[in-house]
């Protein structure tokens, strides 16, 4: 493991009286991609601004290569940010735009147009010295304005949804150039973003927020997985959440039927909820199923099947390669490492959100 | 179809601005090159020569160019300011700043003219503290103060409005890139606004050079502009010939000044008042 390079301890803000975050502890590794995932208003830009020195917190403090830096101004941090409408200053070109930091700096002239060139292929807009920002595409200045803060060779890349303002297949196409673009440079990037794709694309490790508070902080896989509780498993994809009943270790009760699972440790006859994912539903014939149902919507998605089938009162959200018409009675079956249990909601800002997202 | 339709929702405008702007100006350039005798010529416009006339001019320019500086020189940490303020804040400020000029021009210069008469407002605040009087009125001080006072908001407005414009995240992208606070203002903020300084500069400059009222009414008769010049000429020695000569004169400054004005502005930040 990496050491650490940021860790944010007890931080705390509120605007107007409103706390934004609430008494926030994170750490951030060296070299590591890691993306501060939640829906807006939930502390994750303040987060980022803290880091960038444009908010000061109310309490806590920012250590920074073991370095309190709280009070440092922007300009004295060795961070660089990507603002999310690029930022690009319109009255100079865009060499210059790349030049800023280096000429306050006072860098060399040779180094200097070393650095625009080396920054402009590294973001394959070679050529593009003389242009003005105002003639390129969004995709264009957002490269631009990640070559204008990584020539400075800041240990941490900042990054405000830099993607938020492009149409869907470029920004695939960024967050490929991103990842590239970190492990060639070797540095550590902060991304912000509400998109849960992007942020299970690119990260090595996800921070989901909800309301100023960290809801969960571990690797894509292990989010999507093993949501910890019904915010994170709602807002990281699609997901069944039920009200169950933890019988025993290893076995859970379901809408009345009981299903072998994996989890253990939550007690006997405890309510909880179960988070299952749309995929992992099995349809199969009404009689090989566990539970047994009437499929009431089917929506063809592309890669697969989107159904709703009504079973034991509740309406499952099924994702399937197969394809059962409206009205086709269906058994539903689930396999034991794929109901994950969680314990139900200790305050609203773990609850699930009722999002059209 | 329905666009010849809105075009004649133009025609008023059209009609007005013929009777009302076209043909004025015709008749200014008719008599400006031409004698008495209707006759075409020159003169009119060559006696700006005259050492009565260019002194004139001179002093024009000279007090509307210290009038212009003094109002950037004023505004433009005003606008700042401004800017700075949340939205409820700097309306109220700005309505304050605006108020005056509800009140009509002639009034308030008038108004001036007693705060600064050798009995006015002031010199008796300032004889009754002992304090020695100040002896501004019909002096070229009193002028640029009337025009300072008079055309600031000209100046305010545009370089706020162009303030207004830069994005915050712009400012903090070059913070974040290692510009301190003075670097920030001759890199970024000062470069972004130059567009509203130059239409404020413009929109100071051109009725500060072609005033005659406030040199009237602060100067006195001591003090005589290029405005006076032509206003004289048209009022009492009826030469309209001349005058209009003289007023091509001027309005050959304002186009200067108008042409650099559209180099820099090409935003339209001016047009925005």
């Amino acid at each position: 493991m990496n050491r650490i390079l940021i860790d944010l301890q007890h931080i705390t803000k509120s605007f107007d009286g409103q706390m934004v975050l609430d008494d926030l502890n994170l750490y951030i590794r060296e070299n590591e991609f890691l993306t501060l995932l939640g829906p807006s208003g939930c502390g994750k830009t303040t987060t980022l601004r803290i880091l960038g020195g444009f908010e000061t917190p109310d309490q806590g403090k920012v250590i920074f290569d073991d370095r309190d830096i709280t009070n440092l101004p922007p300009n004295k941090r060795q961070l660089n940010t990507v603002f999310q409408k690029y930022a690009l200053f319109t009255h100079m070109t865009i060499a210059e735009n790349i030049a800023f930091g280096l000429k306050i700096r006072n860098k060399s002239k040779a180094y200097i147009e070393d650095k625009i060139k080396y920054a402009l292929k590294l973001v394959n807009l070679e050529g593009f010295e003389k242009r003005s920002p105002d003639s390129l595409s969004g995709g264009q200045q957002q490269r631009i304005a990640i070559a204008r803060a990584i020539v400075n060779e800041p240990k941490v890349l900042l990054l405000d949804e830099p993607l938020g303002a492009l149409d869907l297949k470029l920004r695939q196409d960024m967050q490929y150039e991103l990842i590239r673009l970190k492990n060639e440079l070797g540095i550590t990037f902060i991304y912000v973003t509400h998109d849960q794709e992007e942020a299970l694309t690119m990260s090595d490790t996800i921070v989901v927020m909800n309301q100023g508070y960290i809801q969960q902080i571990g690797s894509p896989e292990k989010i999507y997985n093993e949501p910890e509780n019904a915010f994170v498993a709602d807002f990281i994809g699609d997901s069944n959440i039920i009200g169950a009943t933890m019988i025993q270790d290893k076995l859970v009760e379901i809408l009345g039927i009981r299903f072998p699972c994996v989890d253990t440790g939550f007690g006997t006859d405890r309510p909880v909820d179960a988070v299952i994912r749309p995929e992992d539903v099995i349809l199969s014939s009404p009689d090989k199923g566990r539970m047994e149902g009437v499929v009431t919507h089917l929506i063809f998605k592309g890669v697969h099947y989107e159904m709703e089938v009504t079973a034991n009162g509740y309406e499952w959200l099924v994702h399937s390669t197969g394809m059962f018409p409206v009205g086709t009675r269906v058994g539903l079956d689930v396999d034991p490492f794929n109901i994950q249990i969680m314990n139900k909601p200790a305050s609203e800002d773990e609850e699930a959100v009722k999002t059209d997202e | 179809m329905n666009k010849t339709k809105y075009k004649l929702l133009g025609t008023p405008y059209f009609i007005w601005s013929a009777i009302f702007i076209v043909v004025p100006l015709g008749m200014v350039f008719y008599y400006g090159l031409t004698d008495r005798s209707g006759t075409f010529t020159l003169e009119n416009l060559i006696s700006v020569t005259t050492p009565e006339h260019s002194k004139a001019l001179g002093l024009a320019l000279l007090l509307s160019f210290a009038a212009t500086l003094i109002c950037l020189l004023l505004a433009y940490p005003l606008s700042m300011i401004l800017n700075g303020m949340k939205v409820n804040q700097h309306s109220f400020i700005v309505l304050i700043f605006i108020l005056p000029m509800w009140m009509n021009f002639l009034l308030r210069t008038m108004a001036w003219q007693t705060l600064l008469e050798k009995t006015g407002v002031i010199n008796s605040i300032l004889s009754f503290l002992g304090l020695p009087p100040l002896a501004i009125i019909n002096t070229p001080y009193a002028i640029i103060l009337g025009m300072v006072y008079n055309f600031l908001p000209f100046m305010v407005l545009p370089i706020y409005n162009s303030l207004s414009k830069i994005d915050p995240n712009v400012i903090h992208a070059a913070r974040d890139l290692g510009a301190g606070g003075l670097q920030v203002f001759f890199k970024i903020t000062l470069p972004l606004t130059v567009p509203g300084i130059i239409s404020g500069i413009t929109m100071v400059f051109i009725p500060a050079l072609t005033t005659f009222v406030i040199s009237n009414l602060l100067g006195g008769s001591k003090v005589l502009l290029i405005g006076n010049v032509v206003e004289q000429e048209f009022t009492q020695a009826s030469n309209w010939h001349l005058g209009s000569g003289l007023s091509i004169v001027l309005m050959l400054f304002i186009l200067v000044n108008m042409v650099i004005t559209a180099v820099f502005d090409r935003e339209g930040e001016g047009s925005v008042l």
